[in-house]
């Protein structure tokens, strides 16, 4: 089920005009900020399908910058966004492409600052609910609904259980688990959705097991 | 207390004996394991939103920032308030009025809820608005009667789509209308059954309606649209209340309207590319507001 709740269909609450153009642009961009995990410095931001027909009518490049900055969708500032961006120093460009992708309301975001570098793409699927679908080149859905623990690991046997025996050891429930590897061997990703926040304490912890090479949480 | 379908909605209500915002209420704390208290209280907080969307609609001179739309909500209320006879009906024409000021003030940027959708978002207000001062119900039937829609609406997502850009008009207006008229009846006394008959009943007169935004604004034809869509739901509540069914089950109406999406062209699904965004006035008017270069 794509939508769980109640408030998925009643709300949210925003400004207007589009709940799929403007309001779920801003979680997007809110997202890609969570999992970058600081503002970033420079933003490249590709718009597909009805997003690059129709942005600027919609405010999507203002949502979504908005969101960058961490703003919720019923933020009064989402308007000014792209000023308050400016001021704060986040270099940002737009770029709309003609490529035909899945969905028809698809973005593709590009955070740098001087230590590191990430992607995303992101769906406004409708009523302001989006997905993540890739993450630094790795196929993965993610609602953003709860908090979720990306583990960058090596593909090796074991990997998943040390991660998971950790969060065991907390208390700490998990709601649904997803691995994704490029290639057999290589580089591997498991995003794990949680019941409970991961503190940095336990993700500490969890980068310390064998095979681990990066983790990062939202949430 | 899960329902996928309008028909296990309904079995779960009259099995249990409960109104359907009460089936929505108990499976919301199911899924999220918060209080009804908490539930309930963050509905009305949405219901006090969306009266000061239809507050500022009606009283204040509103106007996007392209032109296209504002000051229609306004005229219609000053209409009714004159002693002109009205052709279609105080309360219809209520309705109408309270979902264009909704959605005059979502095209001008402001704070609207979602329901289901920004553009479709005057639909649900215009109606439970309406139907309150009607009914003279109070602040919980309201809330309830946002539960209701929330639950018709929970359905359609999840079996359909509700946005213009996956499946035209019908996904937004269409289900906002469905929601509305399903909530109205409860409203009014229905039983889950007739406000299964009244979502079914608004949903087939919306079915194929096309997103073909001018500009790709959310303005025209939408707060049109809005308008027709709060009539339509409060005469579907009615014809439903008096005991006509849907020929066509309400599910099988909801599969309808998934396959007529699927199927409905690109250039009809809020790209800007057809309908009425493609008439001679419509490209006239994008250029006017983008400029030739932007386009």
């Amino acid at each position: 089920m794509k939508y769980r709740t109640v408030f998925d269909i009643i709300g949210p609450v925003m400004i207007g005009p589009s709940s799929s153009h403007t309001a779920g642009a801003a979680r997007i961009g809110r997202t890609a900020r969570a999992l970058f995990g600081r503002k970033p410095k420079k933003a490249i931001i590709t718009f597909y399908g009805s997003f690059a027909k129709t942005y600027r009518g919609h405010g999507t490049d203002v949502a979504i910058v908005g969101g960058l900055l961490d703003f919720d969708t019923f933020d009064q500032r989402i308007s000014r966004s792209l000023d308050i961006a400016k001021e704060q120093g986040l270099e940002v460009t737009f770029r709309t492409s003609e490529e035909v992708l899945d969905h028809p309301n698809t973005a593709r975001v590009y955070l740098e600052d001087d230590e590191r570098s990430m992607e995303v793409v992101g769906i406004s699927i409708g009523g302001g609910k989006i997905e993540i679908t890739e993450w630094n080149g790795f196929d993965i859905k993610l609602t953003g609904n709860s908090p979720a623990l990306f583990v960058l690991h090596r593909d090796r046997f074991g990997a998943i259980a040390s991660v998971a025996s950790v969060l065991a050891k907390y208390k700490i429930n998990i709601g649904f688990m997803q691995v994704s590897r490029k290639e057999k061997g290589a580089s591997a990703l498991m995003i794990i959705e949680t019941d409970q926040k991961v503190g940095e304490e336990i993700q500490a912890e969890v980068a310390q097991q064998p095979d681990i090479t990066q983790v990062s949480a939202i949430f | 207390m899960k329902f996928r379908t309008i028909a296990e909605l309904v079995e779960i209500a009259e099995s249990e004996e409960m109104l359907i915002s009460e089936v929505m209420i108990q499976a919301e704390m199911e899924a999220t394991g918060k209080s009804r208290e908490e539930i309930f209280n963050e509905m009305s907080s949405h219901l006090d939103v969306m009266e000061e969307a239809v507050k500022r609609g009606l009283s204040e001179d509103i106007r996007s920032r392209s032109g296209l739309t504002g000051g229609n909500a306004r005229k219609i209320q000053q209409y009714l308030e004159s002693d002109r006879p009205l052709l279609s009906g105080r309360y219809v024409l209520e309705a109408v009025a309270r979902a264009t000021a909704t959605s005059e003030v979502n095209a001008a940027m402001g704070t609207i809820v979602a329901t289901p959708t920004a553009g479709a978002c005057g639909i649900l207000p215009g109606c439970i608005f309406t139907a309150a001062e009607r009914l003279n119900s109070d602040r919980e039937a309201m809330v309830r009667g946002l539960f209701v829609a929330g639950a018709v609406g929970f359905v359609i997502a999840n079996n359909a789509f509700i946005s213009g850009a996956a499946g035209g008009c019908q996904a937004e207006v269409g289900s906002a209308t469905a929601m509305a008229a399903a909530a109205v009846v409860e409203m009014a006394g229905g039983t889950a059954s007739e406000s299964a008959e009244a979502l079914a009943i608004a949903l087939k007169n919306l079915l194929g309606l096309v997103c073909d935004p001018v500009a790709g604004l959310v303005e025209a034809p939408c707060t049109k649209r809005n308008a027709m869509g709060a009539a339509i739901a409060m005469v579907a509540g009615d014809m439903a209340l008096a005991g006509v069914k849907s020929v066509i089950p309400p599910d099988e109406v909801i599969e309808a309207m998934y396959r007529i999406g699927r199927d409905m062209p690109v250039s009809l699904k809020e790209t800007a590319l057809g309908g009425l965004a493609a008439t001679p006035t419509g490209r006239e008017l994008e250029r006017k507001i983008f400029g030739e270069s932007e386009i």
